[in-house]
């Protein structure tokens, strides 16, 4: 089976951590991907408009190019593109009327049935791997780690498109399981981020990224880990804003699942990319002696 | 952009915009703006324009398919269908619907390279409407070029910037992509900016042109350059054909130089 890894705009540029953390992850555990050398925007955010099928044309495009690389299947990191190409696929695949208006207005490329499949990069892992494998490949355990698995909004709605059952955190608990550490109970893990809300708010006032930190204090973990770019953003690099404005009193080192994966691994320090994440995660990974000097 | 020209001219001399027919040439009917004209075959829509009467004062340019000054919509007669090219270089069709596009009013941003930088947050703040593609990819279908317009402002929207400027190598800046953009993003503009970026914060620099710059600037040719200037025709004949130095064809690169090397 052909996997073809789609990147999605923001891991080439502001996430270059997601991308380059997962990259090397896959290297490590034997598992080829080719990325895709032609793509384009996954469309960021599912049009809900039932006749909005403009917004449909982005997300298929770039499964008809996985498509046209002879791929089976697709991969991705971001949480928002994952939904959307998933949905996207979703409806060409059970909407003959749309599929075929789309096809219609897309005659520069091949007819398109949702035939491509729309991986996850976590459900990937346990796939290809397994959790028991993949323990057996840790270099750098996360012992005494304690973790919360953010999945935020757009890995678990809807139900038709979700990595896992909504309400279920299985995945990346068992990921950091395997990878030695602990995943807390997390209560805020499927509530929302805030958003692109953060870009008609002051800054500091987003209440959604306090609520989800906060009750990260609370359960008693030590780093908030997301897959999520937008997410990232707004729970990681808002944090000194959100405390100016008195909506959190504690910091909670914000990573990708992808850089503890690359951690536990032994992948290299700058294959991580934290000098991309907020201030205090090189702190924390210090602290926790996850940092060796190469 | 025309005019009907009613100077016929006397005698014919074949030019630039001036075709000379062979005898019973057959010709075919296109439509200039709606009008029927007869042309013969085998012009490009510029000749067959001009053989109908029209003169060019605006959207004609260097008639050899790269200044980008005579982008051509048309349509052929029965099918929906839009098809893009220049004027210059696309052969008549019979039943063509012609229209020229000389000029499109697309935002073009001001900025000052030297205050730039690297990162592609420059080009987005300057040319935020970028994220308005939708992907529909009109852009590139519209390209006379064969650029994948689409798949450049993909890469600028992704902070590729070297990525784009060598997508957009060929864009001779004709402007038909912006002219079908439903996000009504100036492509071409953009796509000049990510290589007038690219070239002057990311692409190494070249050193030995920076070396011949200085060279110039310093006067080391200026004493040739007044000789040349100042030689009468014989003696510019003698040397340009009798005492002429040339690299010989297909020479291995460095292994000529000539007998006076204090120019080089």
């Amino acid at each position: 089976m052909k996997i073809s890894y789609y990147p999605g705009c923001t891991l080439k540029y502001k996430a270059k951590n997601l991308e380059t953390a997962a990259l090397a992850s896959l290297d490590t555990l034997g598992i080829e991907v080719e990325e895709m050398d032609r793509w384009n925007c996954c469309g960021a955010v599912f049009s809900l408009a039932n006749d909005d099928l403009i917004h449909m044309v982005g997300p298929v495009r770039n499964l008809v190019r996985a498509k046209e690389q002879g791929a089976d299947a697709i991969v991705t990191l971001c949480s928002m593109c994952y939904n959307t190409l998933a949905r996207a696929n979703m409806l060409m695949k059970n909407d003959p009327e749309k599929r075929d208006t789309i096809n219609r207005f897309m005659d520069d490329e091949i007819d398109y049935f949702g035939d491509v499949e729309v991986h996850h990069f976590l459900s990937l892992v346990k796939d290809k791997v397994g959790w028991q494998a993949l323990s057996k490949k840790v270099k750098t355990p996360l012992t005494g780690v304690k973790i919360a698995s953010y999945y935020g909004c757009t890995l678990q709605r809807p139900s038709e498109v979700g990595i896992e059952p909504m309400g279920s955190f299985t995945l990346m608990n068992e990921l950091f399981e395997a990878l030695g550490a602990e995943a807390v109970p997390f209560s805020a893990a499927d509530k929302c981020c805030g958003s692109y809300q953060v870009i008609c708010e002051e800054e500091g006032d987003n209440t959604a990224a306090a609520t989800v930190l906060n009750a990260a204090s609370t359960s008693g973990a030590e780093t908030l880990v997301t897959s999520c770019p937008l997410c990232e953003f707004n729970l990681g690099k808002q944090q000194e804003a959100l405390k100016v404005k008195g909506k959190i009193t504690e910091n909670v080192p914000t990573l990708y699942f992808t850089q503890l994966l690359a951690i536990a691994l032994g992948v290299t320090e700058e294959q991580c990319g934290f000098e991309l994440n907020d201030a205090q995660v090189t702190q924390f990974l210090e602290s926790k002696k996850l940092l060796v000097a190469a | 952009m025309c005019q009907t020209d009613s100077t016929k001219p006397e005698f014919k001399v074949a030019t630039g915009d001036r075709a000379i027919l062979p005898e019973g040439a057959k010709t075919i009917p296109i439509y200039v703006m709606g009008k029927k004209y007869d042309v013969p075959e085998t012009l490009t829509i510029m000749k067959a324009m001009e053989f109908a009467g029209f003169q060019f004062l605006r959207g004609a340019g260097c008639r050899g398919g790269i200044c980008g000054a005579c982008p051509t919509v048309y349509r052929m007669a029965g099918d929906y269908k839009l098809h893009y090219g220049l004027a210059c270089q696309t052969v008549v069709e019979a039943d063509m619907y012609l229209a020229q596009i000389p000029f499109f009013p697309a935002n073009r941003a001001s900025y000052s390279i030297d205050e730039m930088s690297a990162a592609a947050d420059a080009i987005h703040a300057l040319y935020p409407e970028v994220f308005r593609c939708v992907a529909c990819n009109l852009c590139t279908k519209a390209c006379p070029m064969d650029v994948k317009v689409m798949d450049y402002i993909a890469a600028i929207k992704q902070g590729q910037i070297e990525k784009a400027a060598r997508i957009s190598f060929d864009c001779i800046q004709c402007g038909l992509c912006a002219s079908r953009c439903m996000g009504e993003i100036p492509q071409y503009h953009v796509a000049q900016l990510a290589r007038r970026v690219f070239a002057r914060y990311i692409q190494p620099q070249a050193e030995h042109l920076k070396k011949r710059a200085e060279d110039i600037e310093a006067g080391k040719y200026d004493q040739i350059l007044d000789d040349l200037c100042g030689m009468d025709k014989d003696n510019l004949e003698k040397l340009y054909v009798n005492d002429r130095e040339r690299e010989p064809d297909m020479a291995e690169p460095g292994s000529w130089q000539p007998q006076d090397t204090k120019y080089l």
